[in-house]
């Protein structure tokens, strides 16, 4: 019916040229398009979160959004958190608490907590788990994320 | 799940948009933040052939407060509410209520507007705006009118809205500093939609309730005004009993549903929890 679309994506500050029909979704744009696989697709219709990404700075689903409407906004996926071989706080806490089992989920809660923290680093722990309680694990039980989020946002505060 | 094929456009501007309303009628959809629209597209539930995305209608995007009214742009954002936005009952009462309206990352795309046009008989939002008076400001090529709540919601998923108008802002009167709010919701889990949920608005002068507003959402095709229960709460005492006295009165009044989620009688209860404890919070 449409004709793909042009489209420039801006992901962890690289541009990315990419030819879409409006149809496609951000994530799987991201994925087929751009080759960042690291975003997840678990539900596709926004209960599960696995595809959280942060667009111009607020976590969002990346299912529930078209690729044609991230022209021109700054996308972060989860390729972009560590810097260089540095893990950021929250990979290093996920990994030492033992904050995943198969994986699946993780990128979703790491961009659900960085975009968090970004937008209002004054968050709490307690708000930070109503906002946690928005994404899906269906292997840990949810205490280790929990852990590695609270013993992440420690570091995170104190710029660490 | 891959949405069928649209053709997608983006206006900059709210003329272009009513053209491109105008001109596909009902083929074209308006596209927000797309937290019930996409998924439904996802699930082919809908299948829209044009989609006129208004997200950037910077134009549409501010609160303000204005001739007694909040004013709330349609490009508003759920989020925009975590924080009081307005001083004064009005703006605690929403801040109170946007905790309920799906979850954080949700709340980050989907517009207060949006929850109005697409009219789910579990809206928080559609709640507030039935209960707390809203005025739905709408536009299409010919002209601009004002709805009043009442009258623009028809049912689950319907409104008065026509396909070629835009929804361009909701006015909320302001509650002076006299009346206080209260919300009461539940669900099964964090997030999910409400099996029942109340809101309430009380004036009380001297352990006497002088004014009332009164809605339930979540247990029938729309939310529902209290008309009735209001107008018997005023000259009431604000006490737990009357409070009980009017969820009990509540719960006989509807004949709520019943569905996988909740027997009928099982809603009942909830309409008499919800609504005592909305009325006890706009009491505390």
């Amino acid at each position: 019916m449409t004709d793909r679309l042009a489209t420039t994506l801006d992901v962890n500050g690289r541009s990315y040229s990419v030819t879409v029909e409006p149809r496609k979704s951000l994530a799987d744009a991201l994925r087929e398009d751009c080759g960042l696989t690291g975003t997840h697709l678990g539900c596709e219709h926004g209960v599960c979160g696995a595809c959280t990404v942060i667009v111009d700075g607020k976590p969002v689903r990346s299912c529930l959004m078209f690729a044609v409407q991230a022209e021109g906004l700054a996308v972060r996926t989860v390729e972009g958190l560590a810097e260089g071989d540095e893990l950021h706080p929250l990979q290093r806490h996920f990994w030492e608490q033992h904050g995943l089992q198969c994986g699946f989920c993780t990128p979703g809660f790491l961009m659900l907590v960085a975009g968090a923290f970004e937008a209002d680093p004054t968050i709490d722990d307690a708000a930070m788990m109503e906002v946690l309680s928005s994404n899906l694990c269906r292997c840990t039980g949810y205490q280790n994320i929990a852990k590695a989020v609270s013993l992440a946002l420690k570091d995170m505060r104190a710029g660490r | 799940m891959k949405p069928a094929a649209f053709d997608y456009h983006r206006p900059t501007d709210v003329a272009a948009a009513l053209a491109l309303l105008d001109l596909h009628g009902a083929d074209g959809k308006v596209l927000a933040g797309g937290q019930s629209l996409v998924a439904a597209m996802n699930f082919r539930l809908a299948r829209p052939g044009v989609l006129i995305d208004v997200n950037r209608l910077a134009e549409l995007d501010y609160l303000r407060v204005e001739g007694g009214h909040l004013r709330i742009g349609a490009l508003t954002r759920h989020a925009a509410f975590h924080r009081p936005v307005v001083e004064g009952p009005l703006g605690r009462l929403l801040s109170r209520v946007v905790d309920h309206v799906a979850h954080y990352p949700i709340r980050q795309r989907g517009t207060f507007a949006g929850s109005l046009a697409h009219a789910d008989p579990a809206s928080e939002w559609c709640l507030a705006a039935t209960v707390l008076d809203a005025e739905i400001v709408v536009r299409n090529l010919r002209g601009e009118r004002l709805i009043p709540a009442a009258a623009f919601f028809k049912g689950t998923f319907t409104t008065a809205l026509e396909p070629d108008e835009l929804i361009i802002e909701i006015r909320l009167p302001l509650l002076d500093a006299g009346w206080q709010g209260g919300f009461s919701e539940f669900s099964r889990r964090a997030g999910d939609f409400a099996l029942a949920m109340a809101l309430a608005a009380l004036k009380v002068e001297g352990g006497i309730i002088r004014a009332a507003k009164l809605g339930i959402g979540g247990v029938a095709d729309r939310a529902i005004r209290l008309s009735g229960i209001e107008a018997a709460l005023v000259g009431r005492e604000a006490t737990e009993s009357s409070f009980r006295a009017a969820g009990a009165e509540a719960s006989h009044a509807l004949e709520p549903g019943a569905d996988i989620h909740a027997s009928s009688g099982y809603r009942r209860d909830l309409i008499a929890a919800m609504v005592t404890r909305a009325l006890a919070e706009a009491a505390a």
